[in-house]
């Protein structure tokens, strides 16, 4: 009873996580950016999805397309407005655009959180649930929304598969990630491509929190714990690796699982850390990633 | 190289500092105070960062032992204050050596990130063991340093400048250098003939010696050690910010940074909830228009 609780629990908290990190590990891959503010246009997500529905009465779904919304125009002005001028900037030395961009995008999560806490205050916000109702797996009482969300969790990853690996503009983002330099002598403008992974990343981090809200509830005061954890989730897997992603997500999700009902929710975190640091120090570039 | 302009601007901005305690109230003394204790966190920083080129994302980790020791240590075992701030340091400078280990190792965000876990696993033991170190309520210090502002004050004051005047020596001595070329292409410095793997640990253990000592004095001046004082993640953010945002490789800019971000913050108190976002944004709008800080500012106006 309770390995199969901890079986479905930790099959939708998995599928959550990698779904945030995929994004993530995507833009990284393509325009080698870590984006601190990741956490930050989660959370906007889903506080976007619960004031549109509960002040402008939006309703469920027409929230939940708020949301996604405001993550894609977040995603967008992070773009333009901290990564783009940092990374065409002269007055950066090369070697350093890495950490500015980390710096960067860091104070504009920063700004984020505090707006929306100073707009809509820090406490919890639950998003309406996609489909209300509970349904019995086994004996095992389930939230109809937790399906919801593993189902649509992979739906969006089956099409983010099939746009990538199926079709001309997906192939390019491949091609970019891979050799930068000969994709541009072919005749491809760089700047597409990231506008491109951009906007794949803004549509996958906000169906990423507004899925978050209505799980689990989603407050400013997460900004920090959302970037770090999809921050480790994609090193595990390997920087730059989709799929990598998606079984590191797996793993931090049933390890965090396994511990909170075996052990303590208080120390859920503690083996992932600890799985972190073994890794990293053994096998530096991750799970299936490449050096 | 700054010119002797800059280093006299420089002389007398600190001789002002010194003779503040006869114009300013206690309050001011005591928001300057842990603004100095910040800036040598910030300075040591920058040591690892502008000269070793190691991106380090928890300073706090550095901090945080070095303070929970001095803290520890003294609230079970009454141990003399100045005994306290030894164990402290030796201990952030163990900690120092291991986060040495990996960064010899990884490169840029892989390092990064082992950073970050140091600080999160720190951060969670604290919390596990709430019976001993005092949780996220934090551990009462029964020492303080002193009572009085403006002995606190001077204390700090002297400490900043020992500090400071010893990290930018070394910056600019032949260690220094040498420091900075394996930072930039650790190849060619190691094909120079430099022992850049000697180097570089001996930067980790002299940063995270000041970090210790100053995150041992902070809460010897507070009279309590908190996650949230010492070791959350956001404290060593601001150390980062106040780092890059004085102007990075410079180590003076460190602390002019760390100044200006608490006195920003005091200044935009009235905001309230707002005076983040605001100091966010101005430290933003440097990063992204003038990269060198306020010290490469000065620095373009002069040349």
């Amino acid at each position: 009873m309770l390995a199969l609780q901890i079986l479905i629990t930790g099959f939708a908290i998995s599928a959550l996580y990698g779904r945030g990190a995929v994004g993530f590990t995507l833009i990284f891959g393509v325009s080698g950016v870590l984006n601190l503010s990741h956490g930050a246009i989660m959370v906007v997500a889903a506080v976007a999805a619960w004031a549109s529905a509960s002040f402008l009465g939006f309703g469920r779904y027409g929230g939940a397309a708020a949301g996604v919304l405001a993550g894609f125009l977040l995603s967008y002005a992070t773009y333009f407005l901290v990564v783009r001028p940092i990374q065409n900037s002269r007055a950066i030395p090369r070697d350093e655009k890495e950490i500015f961009v980390l710096t960067g995008t860091l104070l504009w999560g920063i700004m984020i959180q505090e707006a929306v806490s100073y707009l809509f205050s820090n406490t919890p916000k639950t998003v309406l649930p996609l489909l209300p109702g509970v349904v019995g797996i086994f004996g095992v009482r389930t939230p109809a929304n937790e399906i919801v969300t593993f189902a649509i969790s992979w739906l969006v990853i089956g099409l983010l598969w099939l746009l990538v690996n199926r079709t001309r503009r997906g192939k390019t983002l491949i091609a970019a990630a891979m050799n930068p330099r000969g994709l541009t002598l072919l005749g491809f403008e760089m700047a597409n491509i990231h506008r491109t992974v951009w906007a794949i990343y803004g549509v996958l981090a906000g169906i990423a929190g507004v899925l978050l809200g209505a799980f689990l509830g989603v407050s400013s005061d997460n900004v920090g714990t959302l970037t770090a954890s999809a921050f480790s989730i994609v090193v595990l897997g390997g920087l730059g690796s989709v799929s990598g992603s998606l079984i590191a997500a797996y793993v931090v999700g049933y390890l965090e699982t396994v511990t909170a009902y075996l052990v303590a929710p208080s120390v859920r975190s503690v083996p992932v850390l600890l799985l972190l640091v073994l890794v990293v120090y053994l096998r530096p570039q991750g799970l299936l990633g490449r050096r | 190289m700054l010119r002797s302009r800059n280093v006299w601007l420089g002389l007398v901005a600190l001789l002002a500092l010194y003779l503040l305690p006869f114009w300013v109230s206690g309050y001011v003394l005591g928001l300057l105070t842990v603004a100095y204790y910040y800036s040598v966190a910030a300075m040591a920083w920058d040591l690892l960062f502008g000269f070793a080129g190691e991106v380090n994302f928890g300073p706090s980790f550095l901090v945080g032992l070095g303070a929970y020791t001095a803290a520890m240590l003294d609230h079970y075992e009454g141990t003399p204050i100045w005994l306290c701030l030894i164990a402290g340091a030796a201990m952030a400078v163990l900690g120092g050596a291991i986060l040495a280990v990996p960064a010899l190792r990884l490169r840029g965000p892989y390092f990064g990130l082992v950073t970050l876990v140091a600080v999160l696993l720190l951060q969670n033991l604290l919390v596990l063991f709430s019976g001993i170190t005092g949780g996220e309520i934090g551990l009462d210090i029964p020492d303080v340093l002193s009572v009085d502002d403006r002995t606190n004050y001077f204390y700090a004051l002297v400490f900043m400048t020992i500090s400071g005047g010893l990290l930018l020596g070394l910056s600019r001595s032949t260690a220094g250098l040498i420091l900075q070329a394996s930072g930039q292409d650790a190849t060619e410095a190691a094909a120079l003939g430099f022992n850049v793997a000697k180097h570089k640990l001996a930067a980790f253990c002299i940063s995270a010696l000041f970090s210790g000592l100053a995150g041992g004095m902070l809460i010897f001046y507070l009279g309590t050690a908190s996650v949230g004082t010492v070791v959350d993640i956001s404290v060593g953010v601001q150390f980062i910010i106040a780092a890059v945002l004085g102007g990075r490789r410079t180590i003076v800019g460190a602390a002019i940074g760390s100044i200006f971000l608490i006195v920003a913050g005091e200044i935009l108190r009235p905001l309230g909830e707002l005076s983040t976002f605001v100091v966010s944004g101005i430290a933003l709008i440097v990063i992204l228009f003038f990269p060198g800080g306020f010290l490469g500012a000065l620095r373009q106006r002069g040349g």
